[in-house]
């Protein structure tokens, strides 16, 4: 029989009375995670670490996305201004005076920048607050439109930080881009980050905040009929998604070390548009497991590449052949899982307690 | 000083005009119903009120506060609140979580405060659900409190909408036809359920509604409009043997 427990994004799961028990399975899981993640980072291959950075880095992209997409409704096409926003802030700020000077050769670089250097740490931060300063201001202009009009006002948004990127030689080194980034960004990195998001942006959605955010999703003009200031709540979810966006956009600069323009184009926000529709649009706990299946999907399905021979049947190797089977994967999905993996639903320990008191019970009445 | 006035309230679109010269006046109280035939301006008169639109000529007092250029989400903090004539709740929602919804704009934690849940947001998360709680009781919904809002049959879906106007604690309370679509059985329990919320919450309700049953059993003085214009004034009586009332709905003879 369907317990009719409180579904767990809703407010009122604070009232729960399993809310104590469902804390601490919930600290329990995140302690075991990364005592695997210190083993994997120990013994896997630098190619498998690599993933697993990766797979950290977009459920931190994915879900903070998923904010202002899913949760808030409004669809919007910047995370990649955003994270270029991120990168190159944190980049400039890791970066010795010494390194920049030898990099910018068409241009020296402008005055503050060219003597600053700070911590990791803090070049995150900075990151983080540059890049929801940025989305702030953004926010005041594109949230005067809705709908397809602010899919295609954010794009353009995407496109515009890209062209300053290339255009400011003094400030970000144009088409040359920032090279020889030190390769800050463990695992520690990408997979405590993707905690705090997670942690942000689920108590965010189940507080009266969240529900103000999801109630503009469903019915504008409801939600003013409320009370409820859906500008406000609109700024709320996209300056939020932006800090983090931006925070990632650090990490990832300095995972793969040498950033430039081309990095930021709109594949990289059509790929996580991709990560948090699979997942399903407003789940959190969707955006998370999409992000690892598309990010390590991804690298699974290299083998398809290759030269294969089964039998007698040769097949040459053929390059792109992964974004076949991958785009036939999202055509099957559209087909049979409209909503994506977890619709508008999110994980629930009480869902996982109930299986296995089932279970246990099942057996015993074997036994 | 009334408590709520509308004076002169002109709304144009382009070279139509929804409502002319519209004016009316409340008492503390009062139930007061708008008729008129379909398209005679009635949800534009609300829509002005309730801040959807701003009027073209004229201004609305609401205790002493003019609100003509408000927005809608304002309007309601000063305690206005609506129902919409096609029901509009939050459909993905539970009904619980739609009258929860209403007491956020009272919510004084910011967001930060709510997402690390300090004592103060603890406190009022758990008024937000009590205040609920009491409104679904007294509308007769409690126990359907985690159900889906879109899972309730269309009368109930209609109380939950009035139940989440009352969470926002309004003093005046404009419902846009509250009655359309119910059975007789249904428009009864509506009737009564409006009075007990006038008395229970010291409410002004302002009504638009075609059930002429609905609206002579429980109007104290009504509002005739044809056209934008207003026809007629005056208490349930008189208006049904108002001449002009009648040639507006049946046409002439």
């Amino acid at each position: 029989m369907e317990k009719n427990y409180p579904n767990n994004n809703e407010v009122g799961a604070r009232l729960d009375i399993h809310h104590r028990r469902n804390q601490i399975l919930s600290l329990l899981a995140i302690g075991v995670g990364f005592v695997l993640l210190y083993f994997a980072q120990k013994y896997l291959s630098s190619y498998q670490v690599r993933i697993l950075n990766n797979c950290g880095l977009f459920i931190t992209l994915a879900v903070s996305y998923n904010l202002i997409n899913g949760v808030t409704g409004q669809f919007s096409l910047e995370p990649n201004a955003f994270v270029a926003i991120g990168a190159y802030t944190s980049a400039l700020l890791t970066l010795t005076p010494a390194e920049k000077a030898l990099s910018f050769i068409i241009e020296p670089i402008i005055w503050p920048l060219s003597v600053i250097q700070t911590p990791f740490l803090v070049s995150l931060l900075a990151a983080g607050v540059v890049t929801a300063i940025c989305g702030f201001c953004m926010g005041f202009a594109v949230f005067r439109v809705r709908g397809d009009y602010l899919a295609i006002v954010t794009l353009g948004f995407g496109e515009v930080v890209r062209v300053i990127a290339n255009n400011t030689q003094t400030i970000t080194n144009g088409p040359l881009g920032l090279k020889g980034l030190e390769n800050y960004t463990t695992v520690w990195w990408t997979w405590g980050l993707a905690i705090i998001t997670i942690f942000y942006v689920s108590r965010l959605v189940r507080s009266s905040y969240g529900m103000a955010m999801k109630a503009v999703k469903y019915d504008e003009a409801a939600a003013e009929a409320v009370g409820i200031n859906a500008f406000r709540h609109k700024m709320l979810a996209f300056t939020s998604s932006a800090f983090f966006e931006g925070i990632g956009g650090g990490l990832l600069a300095h995972l793969i070390t040498t950033i430039s323009p081309t990095l930021f184009t709109f594949f990289l926000t059509f790929n996580l548009l991709i990560i948090i529709v699979v997942g399903g649009l407003g789940s959190t706990t969707g955006a998370i497991i999409a992000a690892i299946l598309v990010t390590w999907g991804g690298e699974f399905l290299r083998f398809v590449e290759e030269p294969i021979n089964i039998f007698f049947i040769h097949i040459p190797a053929i390059p792109g052949m992964r974004m076949v089977i991958f785009s036939l994967l999202l055509v099957l999905m559209m087909i049979f899982a409209r909503h994506g993996i977890m619709g508008t639903r999110e994980f629930n320990w009480n869902w996982v307690v109930d299986k296995v008191n089932g279970l246990k019970i099942l057996s015993r009445n074997r036994g | 000083m009334d408590f709520f006035a509308a004076k002169n309230l002109t709304m144009k679109f382009g070279g139509l005009v929804a409502v002319n010269d519209f004016n009316i006046s409340l008492k503390r109280g009062e139930i007061v119903g708008l008729i008129g035939p379909n398209g005679a301006g009635k949800t534009t008169v609300f829509n002005m009120v309730a801040g959807y639109y701003e009027p073209t000529e004229g201004t609305i007092t609401f205790i002493k506060n003019i609100i003509n250029g408000k927005k809608a989400n304002e309007i309601t903090k000063l305690g206005i609140a609506r129902t919409f004539q096609n029901i509009r709740l939050f459909t993905e929602l539970s009904v619980v979580e739609n009258v929860m919804i209403a007491y956020h704009c009272r919510v004084k934690s910011s967001f930060l405060g709510a997402v690390l849940r300090f004592p103060l947001y603890r406190r009022e998360e758990k008024m937000m659900h009590e205040g609920a709680m009491n409104i679904l009781d007294e509308v007769g919904l409690a126990s359907l409190a985690k159900e889906r809002s879109d899972s309730l049959p269309y009368g109930q879906q209609r109380r939950l909408e009035i139940a989440r106007a009352l969470a926002t604690g309004p003093e005046l309370l404009l419902l846009d036809e509250p009655a359309a679509g119910m059975n007789p059985q249904e428009t009864q329990d509506l009737v009564d359920l409006v009075l007990r919320i006038r008395d229970n919450h010291d409410l002004t309700v302002f009504l638009i509604e075609h059930d002429m049953k609905f609206v002579m059993q429980i109007c104290e003085r009504m509002k005739v409009i044809d056209y934008g214009t207003t026809i007629a004034e005056g208490t349930p009586e008189e208006i049904q043997n108002n001449e002009r009332v009648i040639k507006a709905y049946l046409g002439e003879a």
